[in-house]
């Protein structure tokens, strides 16, 4: 018989790292990633999955941290904000095409929604078919979800377009 | 904005999740939670157990036949949406899907636990409605099958108690010569409708209109469907006055008015999406 417990161990690959932690079993995803985990690259927003600044990947699809148990991710891999850039061969930061398209179009302002809209826009561009146009409902699809207050999300559909050219030449 | 204490349990089986559902006192289903954990982290809701089904085996299938599309309690929306052979068998499964939430949402929300959760803002109670569909409840007695007119009671409310687990929901086929639209009004996209309407049309021989019926999202506390064929019946398809079945549509529904809209308005995008979406499936009939 499974138990039933208020507390759990679990085990999480986050990044490529796996990590083991103890949770309380309502711990909210979003809070053991910033507090159990201390990778506060995650955003809390509104905490009902309205906002989106939340928004991770849960083994490759994107979803809101705050809408998912830490101890239901026991054994999946989580990909974070902090896992988007990658290392280069002299040890600095190269930015994914997605940051490099945020930064290129001034895609952010306060950058408070950003690592949502970041996680989100990624799973979105790699889970399509990069030879095809993007489509401007595509872009509205892929943004809608995520609110921002600053930028008036022109030029965030600006950064998802110029991401996606950068992806579709890299292949 | 968190959740209030719980105990925690995730069964390997069905049975094991009944007999969690019979012993825990206050136990709950949990499958996407999409809408749970919020009712939850906004303390709407504290159930003393959650019992998380996502590790339940045989739950995650969409079974697709000539009769129609059965969606396990796990399949999530995004799966369903992508599903071409239940798209061909009952269309209005992807365009209803299409209008639920957001991909993020959809990625991890069942459309089973969607109906059990019977938001009469949710899209696919209404189109368990509008199919005649039904659940398969299974309990520790045995397993049964409720149909939508005796699920829904009430505002996230249905008619099931006790230990109880809605297993699969039953969308039966579109009929021949039928054709389905599916729309909504909604300040932002993905968000829940101000309005919203699923409509199946369907033909007699002589392509005259023989049946119009609509069912309305956001728009009373339980689904309904509404039978506008007086509207309708007897006319050629291509001059059917779909203008009169939007207007019948309106003397029909009582929605209410809150901070999202008034009932007036609503009444009036009743008349508006009916119109439009009767003329949209009809217009979609081989």
């Amino acid at each position: 018989m499974t138990s039933v417990d208020t507390e759990r161990t679990i085990t999480v690959t986050v990044n490529g790292v796996p990590r083991e932690t103890t949770v309380p079993v309502r711990r909210l995803l979003s809070d053991a990633l910033r507090h159990d985990l201390g990778l506060t690259g995650t955003h809390v927003g509104c905490e009902h999955g309205v906002c989106g600044a939340c928004t991770v990947l849960v083994d490759g699809a994107p979803m809101r941290s705050c809408l998912v148990l830490a101890v239901q991710v026991d054994g999946a891999s989580v990909e974070t904000v902090e896992g988007l850039a990658r290392v280069d061969h002299q040890g600095g930061q190269v930015l994914h095409p997605v940051q490099e398209a945020f930064r290129e179009c001034h895609a952010l302002q306060c950058g408070f929604c950003t690592p949502g809209f970041l996680m989100t826009i990624k799973a979105g561009l790699e889970n399509r078919d990069a030879s095809a146009d993007l489509t401007e409902e595509e872009v509205d699809e892929m943004v809608g979800g995520n609110l921002c207050r600053c930028t008036g999300y022109a030029n965030i559909k600006k950064a998802v377009h110029h991401a996606a050219a950068a992806m579709k030449d890299a292949q | 904005m968190k959740p209030a204490p719980f105990r925690y349990a995730d069964p390997r089986s069905l049975e094991e999740a009944l007999e969690l559902l019979a012993t825990e006192e206050g136990a709950k289903v949990l499958a996407g939670g999409q809408s749970l954990l919020p009712l939850l982290s906004m303390r709407l809701a504290a159930p003393a157990t959650l019992v998380d089904i996502n590790k339940v085996p045989g739950l995650d299938a969409v079974d697709v036949t000539g009769d129609g599309v059965r969606v396990g309690a796990l399949v999530r929306h995004a799966t369903l949406l992508h599903d071409a052979a239940a798209a061909r068998v009952q269309p209005l499964l992807t365009r209803a899907t299409a209008n639920v939430a957001h991909p993020a949402i959809r990625n991890r929300g069942t459309t089973v636990g969607s109906i059990a959760h019977a938001d009469p803002s949710g899209e696919m109670t209404s189109v368990l409605a509008l199919t005649g569909g039904s659940v398969t409840v299974a309990t520790p007695g045995g397993v049964e099958t409720v149909p939508w007119d005796e699920l829904f009671v009430g505002p996230l409310e249905t008619s099931l108690s006790g230990p109880a687990l809605v297993t699969s929901a039953f969308f039966p086929a579109l009929p021949a010569r039928s054709g389905t639209a599916f729309a909504e009004v909604a300040r932002r996209k993905g968000d829940y409708a101000v309005c919203g309407a699923g409509v199946v049309v369907t033909l007699d021989e002589s392509r005259r209109v023989s049946a119009a019926r609509a069912a309305y999202i956001s728009v009373g506390l339980v689904p309904e469907v509404h039978d506008l064929s007086d509207a309708v019946a007897g006319q050629p398809v291509e001059e059917a006055d779909w203008a009169a079945a939007g207007e019948l549509a309106r003397t029909l529904v009582d929605p209410d008015g809150d901070i999202h809209a008034s009932a007036d308005y609503r009444r009036l995008l009743v008349g508006v999406l009916t119109e439009r979406t009767l003329a949209e499936a009809a217009g979609g009939i081989a």
